[in-house]
Parts: structure tokens; C-alpha cells; sequence
């Protein structure tokens, strides 16, 4: 038994034990993650829906960076194409 | 009889229903199949959906269902002897638990993930679906106001404990922060979470806390129930990583850590059962053993909450197919081993019979708190330790699982009230704080309607959680066993306990009504008038899908 082999077999038991920490709240915490990620589209895009932003010249070059996460919004809410008159999707 | 030659025979017996009944249940009844593309490989998402080592995923499964509960159960029914419950806990784990948890694994595996709830809906038919909502809530509502007050009477009881139990949050909190933030690895804080905790319970009989015995007239058990509801809410309230999470990974911990020193400790002392093996002498007031000792004890032998573990999240992760073996049947064995651990320090731990007897003074009395003195005196002669601190040890342990189901069960309970708001267009009960008042309202309701302005009402209600819970897992049975007869398969390991549950059900439901009735107890009256219209719903809704289906099959045999 030397040094190496316990820290190889510590850092698969931390491996484990990471996955058993984290597996059972995988899923509530990836959808609090998806809220707030909405939360942030809706400021980019907000000048596209009347609402005033004053970073709105930064923002802009946000949107195509979004186009993916954009797609992948309008179809979990239920519409087939982009909702958004100047922001064609797919 | 020596508590080792029980551990070894309750050990030895579920480990041969491991090795020989779930093999033959899991090949010839259930045809587990390893090619089978199971939905967490069909569905993956990195979210839901994530195959999953399988002892990791057993690691989970067990220590989501094992709680309180299998503690709780065990150490009541423990009044009529040590071998009735040691015999129901044996050949209930066997024969019914592990069957309906791996089942409960399968069926929703086969169903892309639905969780038993829905696959009631799709299988059984839409009306079944309605009456597992509604019970699931009584399930929820009973397990916080039971919990609520057991843990209340243990803080009273062992105030040692109170100083290690609150700690634990904080140490909690603290690793939550830790690990979010990725100051440390998992392995590292794990030691230091353990040590930290362990220090608690330490220091903990120097500093014993008391509540006052009165404050505006609500009595100390009373003040901890609102505390303890009060945490609750709040908790249910956090994001599940700042609290829960880690709560949930010491408490994991805590749980093969105790079972460790307490199966240790009964091989180092070998100390003899003092209790009597069948109890001729129980105190007045016990009910008849049949039909009340299968659903006080419920987790530990077969329980409904299982089926809503393995088909929300375990389905979701499982690799291959043949795992559910593994996971379902192995998981319900872990629990049973929990339970067997409950027998042992509740009936071995005390010197004479009339030690143990002084104990069991009355139905209801004893219960968790047996099993911490007796599982106490165990562990300080079998290990050395000090008496204060093992009692100290094993209520930390009880107390922790039993708050960390509150909050859980809270939480869900408000997605329960989320939803009513939704379907009934009711504005104000969508939000999260009004529902989790509403839920907290409701358990409250119960845990001082039910017993009194010292809201002692919690273990009134035991038997009748029980009972609420055996239907639940009825439900999943149902489910399972209609499943089965549409694949021609052979359905009667899942018919027969579906039958005996059933059949003790109904017979438990009706004694303690007439229980309620004498002693005037309309509330408690009611609600076991509820749960009782939903047991024969369900036993109405079983033989008329079944006769059903056998018509069906029968009319096709001949075409």
C-alpha cells in the first residue's frame, strides 16, 4: 500500500460521493439555473417586445450568441416558430 | 434468545430473499431484460434523465426511503412481542417490499419514466389517478404532523440533543456554501461534515436545552411543534442546494454510519432479548395485534412512499435494465435492515423485563424513544461510549431523518397546492409563500386537532398513516399486477400481497374506527372515514379492472 494507490482510491470515493451529492438534485437545480437563463433573454430581447433598455446597444450583439438557447425556449413554451416580429428563428 | 442469533437469522433470511426470490422475480415474473433501452439512455437530458451508476443510484434510492418511519413503526409494534414484528418486517421486506420497489422501478422504467401517479391514470384508468392524489396529500399531511411530533417528544425527552440537531443545520449550511462554491472536494468535506457533527453530539449533554414548560399557555411540546413547523416552512422555501442538499448527504452518511455501530455494537455485546417474545401481558388499551401490527408498521415491511421514490426520480437514472434488481429489491433489504436494527436496541437494550415493561407502559408509549435508550445502552456497553452521548448519537439520527422528510414533504405538499391553484384558476394559491402556508395550516390542523392543545396528536394518528400508506402501495401494486396480466405473465406474487394489504387495510381502518367512535374523537373519526371510502375504491377498482381484463383476454383466446 503505497501514497499513490490511497490517493487513487480517495479520489474515486470524493468521484462517488460527488455523484451521490449531486445526482438527486440534478434536476431542481438545472431548472432554477433554466429560469434565471430565461429571465436573462427576456432582457435582451426586451426592446424587440416595447420594453426600454438602456443597454440595448450591448445587448444586441448578445442575440446571435442566443439564437440556440432562443430555439430551444419558444418550442418548451408551446410555439411551433419564433414569436418575435424582427428575430425570424427557424 | 441472544439478539445475535436474531440479527444473523433477519440478516441471513433477507439475504437469501436477495439472492434467490429477486432473482426469480426479476427473470421470470418481470423478464428484466440488459438489452432494454432503458429511458434515462432513450431520454437523456443531463437533467432528468441520467444513466446512473448503479451503487450510486442505490445509495440514493435507499437513503431517500429509509427515514424515520422505519424506525418509528417497529419501535411501537415492538408491545406485542419481538417476534411479530420481527416476522412481518422478514417476510414483509421479502416477500412484499422488495417486490413492489423493484416493480415500481420496472413499470415505470417500461413507461418512459412516468412516475406511479401517471401510470395509474394510463394503466388503470382516470378515476384511480384522482384517488392517488388525494392519497399522496393524506400520506404528505400525516407524515409532517406525525414527524412534527415525534421529534418534538425526543427534544423534550433527550434534551442533549437539542444543542446537535440545530447545529447540523448550520453545519449544513455552511457545506452547502462550500461545496457551491467549490472551495473544497466532496471527500475532504465529507470527513470534515462528519467530525463536525460528531463534535456537536459531543458537546451536546453539557449543554442540555429545555423550553420552558408553559409560554402564554401552550405547553413545551406545543412550542417545539410550532418551531419545528416554522423551520419547515422556511426550509421548504430555500433553494434545494443551500439546505437540503447537504442535509440530505449527512444524513446519508449518518445513516450507514449509525447502522454500522449499531449491528457493531449488538456483535461486540451479545446481549439477551429482555422482552418477551410474544406478549400475553400487554398494557390495557393495546389493540389486537391482527390487523394493527402491518400498518404500524409500514416502511420497513412494504410502504407506498417506495413506489413514489423509485417511479419520480430512480426510473429516470436507471443504466440497464437489470439494476432494478439491485436498486428496488437491495434498497427495500437496506430498509429492512433498518427496521431489524430498530427491533433489536427496542427489545435487547434493557436489562429485565421490568425495565422493558416500564417502557411499554402503554400503546403508543415506548416507540422512538425506546429504541434510543435501548440502542443506547447497547451501544455505551457494547462500545465503551458514554450513555449520555449514545442517547444523544441515536436521537440526532432519528430527529435528522425525520426533519429532513418535513421539509421534503412540505415542499411537495405546496406543489400539491401549486397545482389546485393552477387547475382552479385560483391566483393567489400558484405563489409559493401563501401555499406553503396553506400546507403548513393544514398540518398543524391535524397535529392539534387530532391530540389536543399539546399537540401530542402526531403518534395518535401513527396506524392511520399506516394505513393510508399500505394503500398507496396497493395503488403501485395494482399497477403492477395489471401490467403483468396484459404481458400473460404470472400475477399472483404481485395479487397476494396486493390482497393481504387490502384485506388488513380495511380491517384496520374499521377497528379504529370503532376506536374513534368510543372515545368520541369525531375528527380522527372522519379522516379514517376518508381514508376507509378510499380503501374499498380502490379494492372496488382493482377486481373490476381485473375481471375486466380477464374477459378481455379470455373473448381474444377464443377469436
Amino acid at each position: 500500500m503505497n501514497i499513490q494507490s490511497v490517493r487513487r482510491w480517495f479520489s474515486r470515493a470524493s468521484d462517488l460521493a460527488n455523484e451521490f451529492y449531486n445526482a438527486p438534485y440534478r434536476s431542481a437545480i438545472a431548472r432554477a439555473k433554466r429560469d434565471e437563463d430565461d429571465l436573462f433573454m427576456l432582457l435582451v430581447f426586451s426592446e424587440m417586445m416595447g420594453v426600454p433598455n438602456p443597454a440595448a446597444y450591448y445587448t444586441l450583439e448578445l442575440q446571435p450568441l442566443m439564437l440556440e438557447r432562443f430555439h430551444q425556449w419558444h418550442q418548451r413554451m408551446g410555439m411551433e416558430h419564433s414569436p418575435l416580429d424582427h428575430f425570424r428563428c427557424c | 434468545m441472544n439478539a445475535i442469533v436474531m440479527m444473523v437469522l433477519g440478516l441471513g433470511a433477507m439475504f437469501l430473499g436477495y439472492v434467490f426470490y429477486s432473482k426469480f422475480i426479476a427473470e421470470k415474473i418481470f423478464k428484466l431484460d440488459p438489452n432494454f433501452r432503458t429511458p434515462a439512455h432513450e431520454l437523456e437530458d443531463g437533467v432528468d434523465f441520467v444513466p446512473t451508476n448503479k451503487y450510486v443510484l442505490w445509495g440514493h434510492h435507499f437513503t431517500s426511503v429509509a427515514g424515520a418511519a422505519p424506525i418509528i413503526g417497529p419501535a411501537i409494534a415492538v408491545i406485542w412481542g419481538w417476534v411479530p414484528a420481527f416476522l412481518w418486517v422478514i417476510f414483509g421486506t421479502i416477500f412484499f417490499a422488495g417486490v413492489h420497489d423493484a416493480g415500481a422501478i420496472w413499470a415505470s422504467n417500461r413507461n418512459k419514466a412516468k412516475s406511479i401517479g401517471n401510470l395509474t391514470g394510463d394503466v388503470v384508468g382516470k378515476r384511480s389517478q384522482t384517488l392517488f392524489m388525494i392519497v399522496i396529500f393524506l400520506v404528505l399531511l400525516m407524515v409532517n404532523a406525525v414527524f412534527a411530533t415525534a421529534i418534538s417528544g425526543l427534544l423534550i425527552k433527550f434534551s442533549s440533543s437539542v444543542v446537535p440537531v440545530w447545529g447540523a443545520i448550520f453545519v449544513a449550511l455552511i457545506i452547502g456554501q462550500i461545496i457551491f462554491r467549490k472551495w473544497m472536494g466532496l471527500g475532504a468535506i465529507s470527513i470534515i461534515g462528519v467530525l463536525a457533527l460528531y463534535a456537536l453530539i459531543w458537546a451536546g449533554p453539557s449543554f442540555p436545552i429545555q423550553l420552558p414548560e408553559t409560554v402564554m399557555g401552550i405547553s413545551d411540546n406545543a412550542q417545539w411543534v410550532l418551531i419545528l413547523f416554522g423551520y419547515a416552512a422556511i426550509a421548504s422555501l430555500l433553494p434545494v442546494w443551500v439546505l437540503l442538499q447537504p442535509r440530505d448527504y449527512i444524513n446519508g452518511l449518518q445513516l450507514f454510519i449509525g447502522l454500522i455501530l449499531l449491528y457493531g455494537a449488538t456483535l461486540l455485546l451479545g446481549p439477551e432479548i429482555s422482552a418477551p417474545a410474544f406478549n400475553s401481558n400487554t398494557p390495557e388499551g393495546t389493540p389486537s395485534m391482527l390487523p394493527l401490527l402491518f400498518v404500524t408498521i409500514a416502511c420497513g415491511a412494504i410502504s407506498g412512499f417506495h413506489g413514489l421514490v423509485a417511479s419520480g426520480t430512480t426510473s429516470k437514472q436507471l443504466d440497464k435494465e437489470t439494476d432494478a434488481r439491485f436498486v428496488g429489491y437491495f434498497g427495500a433489504i437496506g430498509e429492512g435492515s433498518l427496521s431489524l436494527a430498530t427491533i433489536i436496541a427496542a427489545t435487547a437494550g434493557f436489562a429485565t423485563l421490568a425495565d422493558w415493561e416500564a417502557v411499554y407502559s402503554s400503546f403508543g408509549q415506548g416507540g422512538v424513544s425506546a429504541f434510543v435508550e435501548g440502542g443506547a445502552n447497547i451501544i455505551s456497553q457494547g462500545l465503551g461510549l458514554d450513555v449520555g452521548i449514545s442517547e444523544t448519537l441515536l436521537t440526532v439520527m432519528a430527529v435528522l431523518f425525520a426533519g429532513t422528510t418535513m421539509d421534503t414533504g412540505l415542499r411537495l405538499q405546496r406543489y400539491i397546492f401549486q397545482e389546485w391553484g393552477n387547475l382552479y384558476n385560483i391566483n393567489w394559491m400558484q405563489k409559493a409563500l401563501p401555499a406553503t402556508l396553506l400546507a403548513v395550516g393544514s398540518c398543524l390542523l391535524l397535529a392539534f386537532g387530532a391530540g389536543g392543545a399539546d399537540g401530542s396528536g402526531g403518534l395518535v394518528i401513527w396506524p392511520l398513516f399506516g394505513t393510508t400508506n399500505q394503500l398507496l402501495a396497493g395503488l403501485t401494486l395494482l399497477v403492477i399486477t395489471v401490467m403483468l396480466v396484459r404481458l400473460g405473465r404470472p400475477m399472483y406474487y404481485t395479487l397476494l400481497p396486493l390482497i393481504f394489504l387490502l384485506i388488513m387495510t380495511v380491517f384496520a381502518l374499521i377497528v379504529q374506527l370503532k376506536g374513534f367512535y368510543d372515545s368520541g374523537d369525531w375528527f380522527l373519526m372522519g379522516l379514517d372515514l376518508v381514508v376507509l371510502v378510499a380503501a374499498i375504491w380502490i379494492a372496488l377498482e382493482a377486481s373490476a379492472g381485473l375481471t375486466k381484463l380477464r374477459k378481455e383476454q379470455k373473448a381474444q383466446k377464443q377469436s
